[in-house]
């Protein structure tokens, strides 16, 4: 972030954190169904065009590993590290990526919204990076991976 | 037991629904059951275990206990205490999240209580219908949308940002800042002081001199049609974070001895925070808080020629009014930044550097061979300590409260690290110096680690209180001290830095400490100075390690 000499041999800095949320109008249970297959990317993202989960495991193993390419080519592998039917959200890590993050853990999270049968949902990352990467990654992360799946999947509900 | 769980979307941004709802006496005016309210005892409306007695519009009285109340998780808890309907153990809890596509709110209310089974359903509606869904909509129709002020992006403040100091890769979208009565309006406002522009570029001559110049605590005063003004984050009541406004105050020429400065980076201190709240009587209300910053010289008050328009500069210690665009300072208490030291690190790390230097070489010198006891140690000014001390020959015993924090401070060079958590520190320091204990520690901790302090003193070690995150220290037979001839000195900034005579070799050491290589800092985090009770909310949740800093 500084260029200066003062800060070229900074040590420590706090981890990027993205968080995007939004509201769908269809109820929780319903978008839960959705999201929750660790291995449904292809069905509701619009720039995942396969996924597999390796070693035969099912998709909903805490452990599990998927293994996905993206519309560009790339490749990523995430770990499952929760998944909670009652709290609605599951937690991952990145094992291997194109985009350069280390430490990378994301949490994607459904809350109903009692009052009109929508949903509250939420995803966020913490990862760690090089400083002057740490901006475009929030912006690549935030808005053209989390904020593209969720429009992609609000607009599958009508909105 | 039954749990009632409620939730809505309020069109609205976050922090405008918090600041109606966090209010616990508030529900007097939007909620439509509620006929009057008021909290027992006069206790102040966010102190936690304040009740409110209030009574509903068809006659019942109740009385409601504060349980919890956050800031940073948007979150407040309480209980029923009296009531005229059987709402057994009735505990209940708002909560809000931010939409982040569309500004909204994600508005949550639940409870949980104990009904007789009779009356299970009745009590349930009333608590969903009556209560939380009624309140749901009073608070819909109070906020609508956005009122009718318009917002515009004021260009002026942005020109000439140095390099690496503005809008910095990681920085938050630009901000909405209220309209600016500046550069258009003067004109109508000041039809003879055309030349009010000026001070831009070269000093006025003949300078007022105006009485509340540089004002000591950061107070504002009356406006005067014939002043400039500046955007400034503004402290009417102290208060929790969101007591910090935005907006234009009157800014007079500089006075005599005095210089303005374009802030390009301000520095957030723990002191801002007591200063915010009262803790600290420091700020005269309404004022501006803050005391570290850094920027550029923009009008030079009479008397004042060592400097120049132009220079950079930078500042740490009062008077107060740094959280804002523009302020005059005194000028001799200024420091002038040489081109490797940018903005950000210089409003980051002033305060903290000279801290760091005062507290090491005029309270307690540290030699080669002490052992020196730092806690906090990832914190900010902990950080600078375990390096400082560690490159002056020290052995450097540092306490953290967890292993990610240990792991910062292992990095930055310390030998023992102990997670006070998991070990008792005193025994650790014991353990680790064979039973001799700390010539020195330094202590920021207060209430928490005071007594731990004493007893990892060495004989004729010195307790080096200097700040009270946790609380005040209370009293002390300082008797016992003699046990180990202990000394133990609470210094104050400004004793050890208020001529430029004392600050001076500070300055120049932090800074060739920096150059050197010996004490690093983290990129501060950055927060729009429109954010600056984001900035706040953050610093108390002790969610932050290194520096944070407000960009105007």
């Amino acid at each position: 972030m500084q260029t200066s000499a003062g800060f070229s041999n900074a040590k420590v800095r706090l981890m990027p954190k993205v968080y995007i949320s939004t509201v769908m109008t269809a109820p929780a249970a319903e978008v839960w169904r959705i999201v929750r297959d660790f291995n449904g990317l292809p069905s509701w993202t619009p720039f995942v065009v396969e996924s597999r989960i390796e070693q035969g495991a099912k998709a909903d193993q805490i452990g599990c590993i998927r293994n996905f390419t993206l519309k560009d080519g790339g490749r990523i592998r995430e770990r499952l590290l929760a998944l909670s039917d009652y709290d609605l959200s599951y937690t991952y890590s990145i094992l291997e990526s194109p985009m350069g993050v280390s430490d990378y853990i994301a949490t994607l999270a459904l809350t109903p919204v009692t009052d009109g049968n929508a949903t509250f949902a939420s995803w966020q990352a913490e990862f760690d990076c090089p400083p002057e990467r740490e901006a475009a990654l929030i912006q690549q992360i935030g808005q053209g991976v989390f904020q593209t799946a969720f429009s992609a999947l609000k607009q599958r509900f009508g909105r | 037991m039954v749990k009632v769980r409620q939730s809505t979307i309020i069109d609205a941004p976050v922090d405008d629904v918090w600041r109606v709802l966090r209010d616990f006496n508030g529900h007097e005016s939007w909620h439509p059951a509620i006929a009057s309210s008021v909290i027992e005892g006069g206790e102040p409306v966010d102190a936690v275990s304040s009740v409110r007695r209030f009574r509903l519009k068809d006659g019942g009285e109740l009385r409601e206990q504060l349980l919890s109340l956050s800031d940073c998780d948007r979150r407040l808890t309480y209980c029923l205490l009296e009531a005229p309907l059987p709402l057994m153990g009735y505990v209940a809890s708002i909560a809000l999240k931010p939409v982040t596509d569309g500004d909204g709110t994600f508005w949550e209310w639940s409870s949980v209580f104990y009904p007789p089974a009779e009356r299970r359903d009745e009590l349930v509606r009333l608590v969903t219908d009556g209560i939380y869904r009624a309140g749901f909509e009073a608070i819909r129709k109070l906020m609508g949308r956005p009122s009718t002020q318009v917002y515009s992006r004021r260009d002026v403040g942005n020109r000439g940002q140095e390099p690496g100091t503005g809008t910095g890769p990681a920085f938050i979208p630009p901000p909405l800042t209220p309209p600016h009565k500046g550069e258009g309006d003067s004109a109508t406002l000041m039809p003879d002081r055309a030349k009010v522009q000026a001070f831009e570029t070269e000093a006025p001559t003949a300078s007022p001199s105006p009485l509340w110049g540089g004002a000591r605590g950061g107070g504002i005063k009356e406006p005067q049609a014939t002043h400039d003004h500046t955007r400034a984050v503004v402290v009417e009541r102290h208060g929790g974070p969101e007591v910090l406004q935005l907006r234009e105050v009157p800014l007079p020429p500089p006075g005599s001895g005095e210089v303005r400065v374009r802030h390009t980076a301000i520095g957030v201190n723990f002191i801002d925070v007591y200063c915010r709240t009262g803790f600290f009587d420091l700020l005269n209300l309404p004022g501006v808080p803050g005391m570290e910053a850094a920027g550029v010289i923009e009008a030079l008050g009479q008397g004042v020629d060592d400097l120049a328009v132009g220079d950079r500069v930078a500042y740490a210690g009062p008077p107060l009014g740094a959280y804002a665009e523009r302020t005059n300072r005194p000028a001799e208490m200024l420091v002038t930044l040489s081109n490797d030291i940018a903005d950000g690190l210089a409003a980051a790390g002033l305060l903290k550097g000279v801290t760091a230097s005062f507290l090491l070489h005029d309270v307690f010198a540290v030699r080669p061979g002490h052992v020196v006891l730092i806690h906090a140690a990832a914190g900010a000014i902990g950080q600078l300590l375990v390096q400082w001390a560690k490159n002056l020959g020290a052995t450097v015993i540092a306490t953290v409260s967890d292993d990610a924090k240990a792991r910062v401070v292992e990095r930055l060079g310390a030998h023992h690290v102990i997670v006070y958590s998991r070990e008792d520190f005193a025994e650790g320091v014991m353990r680790v110096t064979g039973g001799r204990g700390a010539d020195v520690v330094y202590d920021a901790v207060g209430k928490d680690t005071f007594a731990g302090s004493l007893a990892a003193l060495a004989v004729r070690g010195h307790l080096v209180s200097f700040g009270q995150a946790s609380g005040p220290v209370g009293d002390w037979d300082i008797g016992r001290f003699a046990s180990k001839s202990v000394t133990v000195s609470r210094p104050n900034y400004g004793h050890y830095t208020d001529t430029p005579e004392r600050l001076a070799p500070h300055v120049t050491r932090f800074f060739s400490a920096l150059r050197a290589g010996i004490v690093t800092l983290a990129s501060p985090t950055r927060y729009p100075l429109e954010r600056a009770a984001e900035a706040h909310r953050d610093l108390e949740a002790r969610g932050t390690t290194g520096s944070l800093v407000l960009i105007p």
